[in-house]
């Protein structure tokens, strides 16, 4: 299995203008990723750690004030590399849907209120496939009847439907033409628990059916357990320490990985949960240094001057920290 | 059986509302102003021209029986709406003795064929345009279409129209002044063709005023619209533009313009009656206009009333139709 | 208050445009004070039927007015007209809108229901019966009282819907859990917000009567030996103006109304982005820089961490 989507230091940042103060937002600031086919990557962060930047950036859908400034995305598709950024806006039509796919947030809003379910997956259908209105119908209606839904939902309009459906009818819309790619921002967010576990379920199916490519964006890490291979863990636009999902819930080195882990309740203790202390950073002034350092319990003094690499500290294990990178140095040495 | 409770009850109840409150209005008005309305007439009437005596008592007769304005109030009030009911809106003293209803049953057809068309047209195109605009806001054509709005928007149809006729009936001469059409009515192209021909300028000064007005409203809802989720996933998945436009944005924005429409009615028509006096166009307008000058008292009456049961009865309709374009109203 | 006039004269090409030409009806309004005849007695004054020209520089009517003169004079009759409507019509309006909006209840239940009738009836026919029953009375006093009489019922909506919206936000909340007095909350919290709605509000009641007064006028329905915009187009369009090659009676007034309009319109546009709330953010986040940050600027939504 080879690499599907790659970013080499890619920096996104929202510059604004307005009534003659510029402003710039350092949402993504230097990221390098590399997503395997077949395999579902989570990126987990805080509230405004810059997650939903990156996946419109590695979507390639994204206008001004937000800006690509540095580094690039590449696509792998069928032993072609393409530039997101170079693509023409036919190339880009091309690919959406067909290839590259997007659930987006579990929402009330993201079809059409005036417009029935079936017509809505005919426009979608219709966009990259030339079919007819009767055609795209009985794809729809089968592909949905696969996934378990019911076939009234065809002539529904959103409003008939419950919020678990109608986000379990999204994902049949992003995923109705097989992509080999898919973003989902998330999914699972504003749902009940019990209605999260049929959608989780309903994701894993869509995704092992084709073995297509999951990149999935939460805040939830229990989503993130329950369905990630690898996952990313992103602070205040960085990458600051990715590995499999079993070592990042289990050993996590960056010590905002472990407020994030030990943040999660568990059945097996009582005791109370740790909360993260202080806010995450402004990012059109995001603090020297590493980022993390003002809220940081183990912060040294090398901390709030020199920003950290990210190292691999296992074979798979990636983390950006001074304090890793000195407990190292001192085993090694 | 919900869509009867909650919607259309309402509705017919809020037009009876409407009625009521217009047509005790129009009873009051007369018998607050300071002045004896029959009396002011009938001295304004024989003041303009003469009149055969038999005519004068017999119009003093029925005008003192018409606003019985020796009895008391509430029995004046009864006996108003009494009349009322039957249709009866006494005779014009213009054209003695033909009664009000008559004269206005001639007119109504122009206005309404006037109205109903200039509506339509306007509402359509402004609702397209404001959509088209609103989704293209940063082209050029866009921005200049929105300044040209924008300059016409504010000036009463009245001016409008005065432009108009100074443009094209005065200087270029390419449309006539007067009229609603020429020959005898009859099923023809020849007879369309001059109503199309009569119409146009009066239509066209409707249309503009009417058409700016939809288009302002149109294009900022379909800043709001564009914004939304369903617009932008759409986008995301390449939807063609076409199919954005008309069936995510324009159908959706025009929702809260079909409300709209019911509630612009009223201004709409008082454009139309200027219109129409302008251009002596054969419809409600122009006979209110005639009335004025003749001091008609019972025409104006007549269509001051007709005007308020007509618009009102016209914005329950388009309430009543709203469902059928909204499904969250249709099938909650 | 002046800060704002300042911002939105400077950021603002419609407020700045419009107020300019606002400035021009100003420069008549203070003309008129300077006329070399008396308003009431303009008439053969001059010679009549005068094109422009050095001497008139509008022209003359068929009356033998100066037409410039005349016109100083209708623009502040009209606008006189206007302000009488407005001050009772938004009067009428915003007392009516506040009280529903705050007491709400019965009460607002019964307003709601009258003004969403009155809204519907045209108001046109009802000032053209009264018109024509006090033909000859209708100073332009009482013609603008009572076009202020009819234009009630869309302002007091609208100020309810801004009141409701304004009782459901977050500081008013804030305030009422910490105790504070309604009658302060009311001054102190909305007051900044309704009075700049106000401001666009009166502007579109201004349009509204200029409107209705040219309308009447020419419908020979006011006192048609006063000045004002719609009588100068009354008595043009009465002599034929158009069909004998005077149109210069005509187009005076017509492009005085169409300024007059437009200038308050393009205020109110300038306002009203102002007011816009989305843009009123990007203004408060452009003052203070560090305030506001979102991952992305466009989507306001939830996402909180949960530990």
């Amino acid at each position: 299995m080879g690499t599907i989507i790659e970013t080499n230091d890619l920096r996104a940042y929202y510059i604004t203008q307005a009534y003659g103060v510029e402003r710039t937002v350092k949402a993504v600031d230097g990221i390098t990723l590399r997503i395997q086919e077949g395999e579902v990557y989570g990126i987990a962060g805080e509230s405004g750690c810059g997650k939903s930047t990156l996946l419109r950036i590695l979507l390639g859908a994204y206008q001004p004030p937000l800006t690509v400034v540095g580094g690039e995305v590449k696509y792998h598709l069928d032993g072609d590399i393409l530039n997101a950024a170079d693509m023409s806006e036919e190339q880009q039509r091309d690919l959406k849907w067909r290839t590259i796919s997007y659930i987006p947030q579990g929402s009330m809003h993201v079809l059409n209120p005036v417009r029935r379910i079936r017509d809505t997956f005919h426009d979608f259908i219709s966009a990259h496939r030339d079919v007819t209105k009767s055609e795209s119908y009985q794809l729809t209606a089968d592909y949905l009847r696969d996934l378990g839904l019911p076939e009234k939902v065809m002539a529904s309009y959103p409003h008939q439907l419950s919020g678990g459906m109608r986000q379990r009818v999204t994902i049949a819309l992003a995923t109705i033409l097989w992509p080999k790619l898919i973003f989902a921002d998330e999914p699972t967010t504003a749902l009940d628990v019990v209605v999260q576990r049929g959608v989780i379920q309903m994701l894993k199916d869509v995704q092992q059916k084709e073995g297509s490519t999951l990149v999935l964006i939460t805040h939830d890490i229990g989503v993130h357990a329950n369905l990630a291979d690898r996952i990313g863990i992103l602070y205040a636009g960085k990458l600051v320490e990715e590995s499999d999902t079993k070592t990042i819930l289990e050993s996590p080195r960056h010590p905002y990985t472990r407020y994030l882990i030990e943040s999660l309740p568990s059945l097996d203790s009582r005791e109370e949960r740790l909360a993260i202390p202080g806010r995450p950073p402004a990012l059109d002034r995001p603090p020297s240094g590493c980022r993390f350092h003002e809220r940081c319990p183990l912060a040294m003094e090398v901390c709030k001057t020199v920003e950290p690499e990210l190292i691999q500290i296992e074979p798979n294990h990636f983390t950006a920290c001074h304090v890793v990178e000195e407990e190292l140095g001192r085993v090694a040495v | 059986m919900n869509l009867l409770k909650t919607y259309i009850l309402p509705r017919i109840l809020q037009w009876f509302l409407v009625v009521f409150i217009g047509i005790s209005a129009t009873f009051l008005i007369p018998r607050l102003s300071p002045v004896n309305p029959v009396d002011e007439m009938l001295a304004r009437m024989t003041a303009f021209q003469s009149m055969n005596p038999e005519a004068f008592a017999s119009m003093r007769e029925s005008t003192m029986a018409l606003y019985g304005l020796d009895k008391t109030l509430p029995e004046q009030y009864i006996a108003y709406w009494g009349r009322l009911l039957q249709g009866d809106l006494g005779p014009s003293f213009g054209n003695f003795p033909r009664p009000v209803s008559d004269v206005i049953a001639v007119a109504l057809p122009w206005t309404i064929g006037l109205l109903g068309v200039a509506t339509a047209i306007s509402w359509t195109a402004g609702v397209l345009l404001g959509a088209l605009a609103g989704y293209y806001h940063d082209r050029r054509w866009a921005q200049g279409l929105e300044r040209v709005v924008v300059t016409v928007y504010p000036v009463p149809y009245l001016i409008i129209a005065f432009i108009l006729i100074l443009i094209f009936a005065a200087w270029l001469k390419w449309f006539p002044l007067v009229g609603g059409s020429r020959g005898d009515p009859a099923l023809t192209w020849e007879y369309i063709s001059t109503l199309l021909y009569f119409g146009f300028l009066p239509g066209l000064s409707i249309v503009i005023g009417a058409t700016a007005f939809r288009f302002i409203m149109a294009k900022s809802l379909t800043t709001t619209e564009i914004a939304s989720d369903y617009v932008q996933y759409a986008e995301l998945a390449a939807v063609p533009k076409r199919k954005i436009i008309l069936f995510y944005v324009a159908r959706n924005t025009m929702l809260p313009q079909v409300t709209d429409l019911a509630l612009s009615l009223g201004a709409i028509f008082e454009g139309a009656l200027i219109t129409e006096v302008l251009f002596a166009y054969p419809g409600i307008g122009f006979v209110t206009y005639n009335a004025i000058y003749n001091g008609d008292y019972n025409v104006i009456m007549g269509i001051t009333l007709l005007s308020i049961v007509g618009i009102a009865t016209a914005s329950l309709l388009i309430d009543l139709l709203y469902p059928v374009f909204d499904p969250r109203v249709r099938l909650r | 208050m002046f800060t704002t006039i300042r911002d939105l004269f400077k950021f603002s090409p419609s407020f700045r445009v419009g107020s300019l030409i606002l400035l021009l009806v100003v420069v008549m309004l203070v003309l008129s004070a300077f006329s070399p005849y008396e308003e009431d007695k303009l008439r053969r004054k001059v010679k009549r039927n005068q094109p422009p020209s050095a001497d008139f520089i509008f022209g003359t009517t068929s009356q033998g007015q100066d037409v410039f003169w005349m016109l100083t004079f209708s623009v502040r009759n009209t606008l006189i007209i206007s302000v009488i409507a407005v001050l009772i019509g938004r009067g009428i309006g915003v007392v009516l809108g506040m009280v529903s909006g705050y007491f709400g209840g019965t009460f607002d239940r019964v307003t709601q229901s009258i003004v969403e009738s009155v809204i519907v009836i045209p108001r046109l026919p009802l000032l053209i019966l009264i018109g024509a029953i006090l033909r000859g009375q209708l100073t332009i006093y009482s013609l603008g009282i009572l076009i202020g009489l009819l234009d009630w019922a869309y302002p007091s909506k609208r100020y309810r819907a801004q009141i409701l919206s304004l009782r459901e936000r977050d500081f008013t909340h804030t305030a009422v859990f910490s105790g504070m007095s309604t009658v302060k909350i009311v001054i102190r919290e909305h007051l900044p917000f309704i009075i700049p709605f106000m401001l666009a509000d009166v502007i579109s009641g201004f349009l509204f009567s200029i409107g209705i007064e040219v309308t009447l006028s020419y419908l020979g329905l006011a006192n048609l030996d006063s000045p004002t915009i719609g009588t100068m187009i009354y008595w043009g369009n009465y002599y034929q103006s158009i069909w004998v090659g005077r149109s210069w009676v005509l187009i005076a007034p017509i492009v005085a109304t169409v300024l007059l309009v437009l200038g308050f319109y393009l205020m109110s546009v300038g306002l009203g982005e102002y007011l816009d709330p989305r843009k009123r953010l990007v203004r408060l986040t452009a003052h203070l820089g560090e305030e506001a940050q979102d991952d992305d600027p466009r989507k306001e939504k939830e996402d909180v961490w949960a530990p």
